[in-house]
Parts: C-alpha cells; structure tokens; sequence
C-alpha cells in the first residue's frame, strides 16, 4: 500500500502534536513530583529527621545498685548477692527443644522450668535471652559452662539479688524486696522508669520500703541503635547510674540477735531504746521468718505455714500488736494525779481490796487488800484501788492528755510497716466511735491500763524513755544515710514536774528492788547497772463476779490464747537512764514472772551491747541463766547460725 | 510500511553503527544504572555481594543485549512484533497456569537462573504490536471504531490477563501503554473522553459497593487504598511502608545524610528498601539535591528519546520510541507518587535504579530497540 507524502506528513504532524502534548503532561508531574520532594526534605526535613532519630536509637534503663543495710557498727542486713541464671537464645541455639533436654541432663531442671522456658521462647525475638533456670549454684553454673560447645544457644549469666545474711532477725525491721506489681503502681503518680523494667525488685514492707527511694538510686541509661525488629546493633552511649546510698540503723545487729534468740517461739515483742537520743536498739517480734524465702518466691507450703501459725510470725508486733498495757500504763496515771494536784507525793490511801464506785465494786488484785499505800508502794506492789481513786479524781481526759504526752495513743513514724496508732481513749472518743457516753466506770479500767486503752511495744517503750529523761525522746530507727549522720530532732522538755517524775521513777525502782516490788526476782545487783520498771498483766477475757466468787482460775489452767498478756517496762540504770525497754508476752501470763525476767535480759544485753553479763544477776540465779544463755542459737560474728551439731 | 519508501539514501552498516548510536542515551542509562549501584552497596552496608554485585552481572547483561539489538535493522524488530506479542501472551499464560507466587502476588517463570516476568516483557512488545499495528493502517482509517477496536482488544488480552495474576499496578501501566500509544497515532478524543467517563463512573460504583457482596476490588485492595488515603490511621501494619518512607525521604533534608550514612534503610525500618523503595535510599543519603539531579537525569532520558522519535520520519519508530518512553516515564512517575505518598502504594520498580533481574533487562531491551530505530532512522 502506498501512501502519500501529505498524508504521512499530516499523520506525522499529529503524532508530533500530541507527543508535545503528552511531554507537557510529563513534565507537569515531574515539577509535582520535584515539589513533593522538596516539601519532604526541605519543609519538613527537621521533623522527619527527628522521627529517623527517634526510630533509630532506644534508650535502655541500667538498673542501679540498691543500697546496703547495715547496724550501728556497720554490720550488713541487707546487701547483693551475685546470683547465676541460665539463659537460652532461639537464634543460637537453633532445635530450643534438643538443646532443652540435654540442658535438663546437666543440671536439674523440672518439667515446669522446661515448659515455661519454652513457652517464652516462642514468644519472644529470636536474640531474646530467656532464662531458664534462676539462681543456680556455682556447681551448675561451671557443668553449665563445661558442657558449652553441646549447648549451643546457652550461657550463663549474672545478676544481682536481695540478701538478708540475718534472715530472722531483721525480717519485721527490713521487711522485703519483691517485683513490681501493679497495685504498687497504681499508687505512684509518676513511676520512676525503672519499675517498668520487668522483674525489678523494690521493698514491699518494712525499711526497704519506706526507705524505698532512698535505698533504689537513680537509673543509668544506654543509649543503643536497634534496627526495625528491636534488635541491638551497637552502643552509642553508656551513663552509668547512681547507686542506692547505703543505710545504717540505729540497731545493734548483737542485741538484736540476742533479743530474738531470747524470746525464741514466744509471742512475743521486745523493743530497747536509747533514751537519750531515741535511738531503737533492738525491736523484736517473734515468732519471725526468712525473708529471704520472699526475694526467692516463697513457696506456698511454706507461706500457709506462715499465715496458719497461732503465733503470727508475719504480723510485726512491736509496732502492729497492740496490747491492754495492764498495771504498766500505771505511771501515766500517777503523773496524772500528781498534775492535777489530786494526790500528794507522800499521801497515803487505804486499800481495802476493793473500791465502790457508783454500785459496782471494782476489785483489786490483791483481795484481801495492800493496807495504808501511798505512792511509790502503790506502784511497787501495783495497788490497784490506789488508781483507782486517782482516776476518780482527775478524769479520763486529763489521763488521757497525759498519755499522749508520754507517747501513748500517737503514731511514731519510724520507717517500719503497718505503725498502730493505739488507742488512749477520752469522752469525745468514746461519743465518736461507740456513740454512747463515757461512764466511770471507763475510767476506773483505763486507769489501770485495761478497758479501751491499747499501746503498742514501740509506744510503751517510748513511754518508758519519756518518764525516764523527763523529755520527748522520740523513737529514731535510722542512724545514717550515705554515711551522713541524721541529726536527732530537737527533744523538749515534757512540761512534768521534776519531782512527780522523780517519785514514779521511785516507784518504778521499787518495783525491782524493794522488799514487796512485784518484779523483786528480776533484780540486777550490779550497782552500777541498777534498775527501775514496771509490771503489767492485762486480761484478754472478763473475769464476772461468779467466777470470781469461785475463785480466779489461773493462767497455767487456761488454753493459751486466754491466758493473760504478760508486759514489762523498764530503763537502766536508774541513776542516769541509758536505756528504756518494753516486753510482750502474749498470753504469757504475769508480768512479773514471764516479762520482766526477759526485759532484765534484754536491757543487760543493750548495756553490755552483746551478751548481758553474769555478775549482773543475783547469785542464786547465775547457774540458771548460764545455762539458759548457753541454750540460746545466737550467731558468730560473720552473721551466721550455730550449726545444730553444736547446739 | 516498508523502509523502502523512503529513499533511503544512507544506513550505517557493520560496526559503522557504533558511531551512529544514540549516545546521549546510553551515558544517562549509564549513569542512572550506576546511581542504582552505589545506593545497593550503601543499602548492603558496603558489600557489593548481596545486591550490588548481582545487578551490575544484570545491567552487563542486559548492556550486551541492547547493543545486539540496536545493530540489528529496526525493519527486522517492525516484523517481528506480532511473533513478539504472542510470545508474551503464551509466557502469560504459562505463568498464569505453571507459575511460582512470591512477593505480593507477582508471577514469574525460572529462566535459565534468573526469573522472568512476562508482564514486564509484555510492556514492550505491546508498544511493538501497537506500532507496528498503526505503522500498517491507513491513517484514514485511524478513527474509524471498527479500527479502534483492533487496538483495544489487543491491550486488553494482556491487561486482564496480568490483573488476574493479580498484580493490578502493572495491568494498570498496561492498560495506560495501550491508551497512550493509540492517542500519539491519532485516534478521536472523542474516544478518550468517553473512555474518561466510564474511568470516573466505575470508580465511583467501586467505592459505592464496597461492603457489599458484589465489590468489585479486593479487600486488601481496598485496604490499600484507605491506606494511602490515611496512612498515620495503622501506623504499624498497612502504613507503615508509607511512613516510613516519608521518613527516611524527609530526614535527608537538603544535602542528605551522606553515602552509607543512611539510618532507616540501614537499620531495616525501610521495607523493600532494595526493590521498590530503593529511592527512599536514595534521598535518606543525597537529600533533596541528590534526588533533584536523579529527576534530572530521568528528565533528560525522556527528552533524548523524544528529541529522537520527533526526528524519526519512520511512523513504526516514531510510536516505538513514544511507547517506550511512555512506559519509562509510567515506572517512574508511579513509583516515585507512591514512594513519596502520592499514590497508593503499587509494586512498580523504579527503572534501572531497582533491585531485578526482569525490570532491568526488558528495560534495556527496550532501549535497544531505540537505538535500533535511531541508528537505521531513513535519512
């Protein structure tokens, strides 16, 4: 077919005009696509710039070192241990399951450690480290490192963990380190970074967590470059952190161990005090418990055998328990009485056994009754009627301003946990929590320390120290932070007479030293170390007037939880107060023959700062109690336990 | 049309071709293949290996194939069109039926080592059939709708056959090769207005039946598209690819981070970094100046083959120099919309620069037939 030279001209032209149109259409997006590209990099160059900086580098939290426990002298209660876990990576290992079983073979691993190691194998990235077997002992770790080349995938590595080298004697001061859970931050407004990190420990109960922040530090930080699926291409930059600072308590980790040693599986609660400067020397409660076996993941035999025990070993008595302080709480009522000018320092009263008040008769303990007493025999052989009458006189409001003076019915805050407040109850409390009228009758029985009065070991103690040193000591539970000293707070005076105070301390020596004294048997015949207390029993049940009639039944007759509350308060020496000590014994029967003896024990011990000396006791009752010392498991100077061997 | 009815006064022979070469072209070609090097060894971490290595093996290759197609007489490549178009129907057809599926449903048969996608080759040798086609009717005749329709069918046999693979970007580059060739021959506007008509009407109904059970796109289809219109809405799944891209884009800033200095292609937060995202690279590293002078560069590749087929009095060269060029500019003009989030994102290579074996090859076979028309244009 042939075709003219003007039609293929014509076409020719077409397709010209139409291909410069298409270019045109070209370069049109061209000048878009160039407009894109310089709203991209140019505009909005510094926002994406930010947003790659922002993908490329991750920031990782280095976790600190907690800081160090440690007594007075700088013993250590709470420190770090290296501990050894094993860690499995997918990646290195290839076959997770065959490289599993052999692991198994090497060291002993449960078909649970094997399933969850597995499980979160599967989970995670493949460079992930998973750790299959946690705290693991020297010996596995090296068969772990030996049988190396037919692991593949396997190493071991090294952490730090919370350790109490004095497990049972710190437990209820210490308390505890334990994950992070969610109920802890729900509490915190702005959680440290740290507590996201997975399995970061921090203090649960006791110092180590009221001391929380003090002890954590602050985070180090590494700043790494990951690439799209997590994983660490490099180190960028590495700050290390600032470790915990270091605590010293104001306990004596010897007294300490003596004291728990001492009230062994008793219910009981010791507290010793400075009483000048406030400083807590020992606080004990026993039964304790390891804390250690909560820093591992205590087992849930093990915990059931903490809750079921009667004796309550995780409940902190010294601050938590809170007791009838019984005849002890008799000073404040004397002090009282003496304030108010009801009663002179050297009046006599009679006791018939008895004292009527509005048709009731509220009995003494002694019945047939202490003759002529006045106020130091009063105190000395604990004549009820005496407070009694002084109560009558005074009112409870004025007993009650009085109490809280000495520390009773207030919250001291030392950094231990669940602190009670107590109770030293007036009128307006009464119409307040029992909506009902406050009777004499209320008085008569606070005025002995029973009915609505409840104290704590720590405030009985406190109290003691008070009477003692005729100021406001307060308890103080931490020596010094970081190696600084904190400064003890101002301590006024208490506003009581020198001589009202002076003859309750009478009184109180009396008590010990004085032919009829009620804790006579707990003397200390060590002139220099000479000392003054006070006896309580404080009923758990109401004696009615048919049992009474009948005959009271003794303690000994009683199951053990009705039994009565045995207490003791006491300072040495007399002459210049060093120490003040408090003692529970719960359902322990009578002050004077269950508390006191451990309360002479314990304030020995605080004074002597180890074992409480020989000569210091009666002779009649040396050989007793060089054989009950002996008996008792006290720790080497390393922190460590007798073995049973030589016990 | 046979060359003979030009008077042909002069055509190069033997290595004499050499000289008569369009070399403008092959220097751009050159260079555009090589900006793709170095961004594949920068991309590996500075090893030729991975990728680098494999791609210069390709381009030379492909180079070999260009210059023994540019020295064989463009008559020859005109009569071959139809066996060409064939080919790529039946290898579509294998595919279809004996193919292996990887990488968002692209199709491709194993050919002695490296894979082949027809879809990529179909590209060309539609244009061949087109020029061709339109080289042998009667210009008259070219408006004429049973004329028309000869042209229409033929780009829809590929078209619909490469949607059903399915990989709808390149059915659509198809479908646009195919409309572009038949309006530079001349056909009616009347016909691409209607055309135009039924495009906005069927767009319209694809997004009105979404949801129901007669939807005319895929789900993922769809997806991608929402995608596209919103891609901070699923930052992590779908637009993710989108984002990220934008971010590597923009933190180039004017100048670029610098060569193998790059952080999101580095660091795996690029997806397909090395294939269809490789200009994300490329503007990570060089900045707006270095992604400014690659436009450039593929500006001044359209201008040469334009200049080319406007001096072409040969009709079939002409077309087939337009065509190609056309496609080209399709590659690049999508990809680069959808890297820098003005397109949906669609699985189109970016020409020369691109990690593949196919795209590579078909590319470089094209300009060979280029240069074929331009060495043995009539004069």
């Amino acid at each position: 077919m042939r075709r003219s030279p003007k039609e293929t001209e014509d076409s020719a032209r077409q397709v010209h005009r139409r291909s410069l149109l298409l270019g045109g259409a070209m370069t049109a997006m061209f000048a878009v696509l160039g407009a894109r590209m310089r709203y991209l990099s140019v505009e909005q160059g510094d926002q994406f710039k930010l947003l790659a900086e922002e993908n490329r580098i991750s920031i990782r939290l280095l976790p600190p070192t907690r800081g160090l426990i440690q007594d007075r002298n700088g013993k250590l209660l709470a420190g770090n241990e290296q501990n050894y876990r094993v860690v499995i990576t997918r990646e290195d290992a290839g076959d997770v399951n065959a490289v599993l079983s052999k692991l198994a073979h090497v060291i002993p691993l449960t078909e649970d450690d094997l399933e969850r190691a597995t499980k979160e194998v599967k989970r995670n990235s493949p460079f992930a480290p998973i750790t299959v077997a946690d705290r693991v002992t020297w010996e596995d770790l090296s068969k772990v490192a030996l049988n190396a080349p037919s692991l593949p995938g396997v190493s071991p590595e090294v952490g730090l963990s919370r350790v109490y080298p004095r497990d049972v004697d710190f437990a209820h001061i210490l308390g505890y380190v334990g994950p992070v859970s969610e109920k802890d931050l729900a509490g915190i407004e702005a959680p440290d970074p740290l507590l996201t990190i997975p399995k970061f420990q921090i203090g649960k109960i006791g110092v180590e967590r009221w001391m929380e922040d003090t002890l954590r530090g602050r985070a180090g930080t590494k700043r790494i470059e990951v690439n799209a699926v997590g994983r660490v291409m490099r180190e960028l930059e590495r700050q290390e952190g600032t470790p915990g600072a270091d605590i010293r308590l104001t306990i004596n980790a010897d007294v300490q161990n003596f004291v728990q040693a001492r009230l062994g599986d008793e219910a009981a609660s010791a507290v010793v005090m400075d009483v000048q400067t406030g400083d807590i020397i020992a606080i004990v409660s026993a039964p304790s418990f390891d804390p250690n076996l909560f820093v591992r993941g205590i087992s849930h035999a093990d915990y059931n055998q903490l809750t079921e025990n009667d004796h309550r070993p995780l409940a902190n008595k010294t601050v938590q328990g809170l007791y009838p302080p019984g005849s002890t709480f008799k000073m404040i009522t004397a002090l009282a009485g003496l304030k108010e000018g009801v009663i002179a320092v050297d009046k006599h009263e009679s006791c018939p056994g008895y004292l009527e008040v509005a048709d009731r008769r509220f009995h003494c303990w002694k019945r047939s009754g202490h003759g002529k007493v006045n106020l130091e025999r009063a105190l000395s052989e604990s004549c009820d009627v005496f407070f009694y009458e002084i109560a009558q006189k005074v009112g409870i409001d004025k007993i009650a301003e009085m109490g809280r003076r000495l520390g009773l019915g207030v919250r001291h805050d030392i950094p231990m946990s669940a602190i009670a407040e107590g109770i030293m109850p007036n009128k307006a409390w009464k119409s307040e929590r029992h909506k009902a009228e406050w009777r004499i009758g209320d008085t008569i029985n606070a005025s002995i320390g029973q009915g609505y009065v409840l104290t704590s070991p720590l405030q009985l103690a406190v109290m003691t120290a008070r009477i003692a040193t005729g100021r406001e000591i307060k308890p103080r539970l931490v020596h010094a932070i970081d190696g600084k000293v904190v400064p003890i707070e101002d301590q006024e005076s208490l506003g009581i007479d020198a001589i009202a105070l002076s003859k309750v301390r009478a009184g109180m020596y009396s008590v010990i030293n004085a032919e009829r004294g009620t804790a006579k048997s707990s003397r200390i015949v060590d002139e220099a170390l000479k000392w003054a207390g006070k006896t309580g029993t404080s009923q758990v049940r109401n004696i009615s007037a048919a049992e009474r009639a009948r005959g009271v039944i003794a303690n000994e007759q009683l199951p053990w939880d009705r039994r009565d509350h045995a207490l003791f308060v006491g300072f040495a020496p007399y002459d210049n107060p060093r120490y003040a000590v408090s003692v529970v014994v719960e359902h322990g029967g009578g002050g004077s023959t269950a508390a006191a003896p451990i309360a002479r024990d314990v304030i020995l011990s605080a004074l002597s700062e180890g074992l409480p000396p020989l000569s210091a006791y009666p002779s009649s009752q040396r050989n007793r109690i060089a054989s009950m010392l002996e008996k008792l498991p006290l720790r080497d100077a390393d922190g460590a336990l007798p073995s049973p061997s030589r016990s | 049309m046979s060359f003979l009815e030009y008077r042909v006064k002069f055509v190069p022979s033997g290595l004499r071709k050499v000289l008569y070469m369009n070399w403008p072209l092959v220097v751009l070609v050159t260079a555009v293949s090589a900006v793709g090097f170095l961004t594949l060894y920068s991309i590996a971490g500075g090893r030729m290996e991975v990728w680098a290595g494999r791609q210069m093996k390709v381009f030379g290759l492909g180079a070999a194939i260009m210059f023994f197609i540019a020295f064989v007489p463009i008559w020859f490549w005109r009569n071959m069109s139809l066996l060409a178009y064939l080919v790529s129907i039946i290898l579509l057809l294998i595919v279809e039926f004996f193919g292996t599926i990887g990488m968002g449903a692209q199709r491709w048969i194993e050919f002695g080592g490296f894979r082949l996608q027809p879809s990529e080759l179909m590209k060309v040798t539609l244009v061949m059939m087109l020029a061709a086609y339109y080289d042998w009717l009667d210009v008259r005749k070219v408006s004429n709708p049973l004329w028309v329709a000869v042209p229409v069918i033929l780009t829809l046999i590929p078209t619909v056959l490469v949607l059903m693979q399915p990989n709808l970007g390149t059915a659509l580059i198809i479908l646009m090769i195919g409309g572009a060739v038949m309006l530079l021959a001349g056909v009616s506007w009347w016909y691409f207005a209607a055309v135009l008509l039924i495009v906005v009407g069927a767009v319209t109904s694809v997004f009105t039946t979404r949801g129901t059970d007669w939807q005319f796109l895929h789900d993922y289809q769809y997806r991608r598209i929402d995608t596209f219109l919103d891609p901070t809405a699923d930052p992590l799944g779908a637009g993710y690819n989108i984002i990220q891209a934008q971010i590597a884009l923009g933190s180039g800033g004017w100048n670029g981070k610098g060569f193998m200095q790059g952080t999101q292609s580095r660091l795996n937060f690029l997806p397909e970094k090395e294939t269809d995202f490789i200009f994300t690279t490329l503007g990570e590293e060089f900045g707006f100046v270095g992604v400014f002078s690659l436009l450039i560069l593929y500006g001044l590749i359209l201008v040469f083959c334009f200049v080319s087929a406007l001096q072409n009095k040969d009709r079939f060269s002409t077309l087939l120099i337009l065509g190609i060029a056309v496609n080209f500019f399709l590659y690049l003009a999508i990809n680069l919309s959808m890297v820098m989030g003005l397109a949906p994102v669609v699985g189109v290579p970016l020409p020369f620069l691109s990690y593949g074996g196919s795209a590579m090859l078909v590319l470089l076979i094209a300009f060979g037939l280029i240069q074929s028309a331009h060495i043995h244009r009539p004069r």
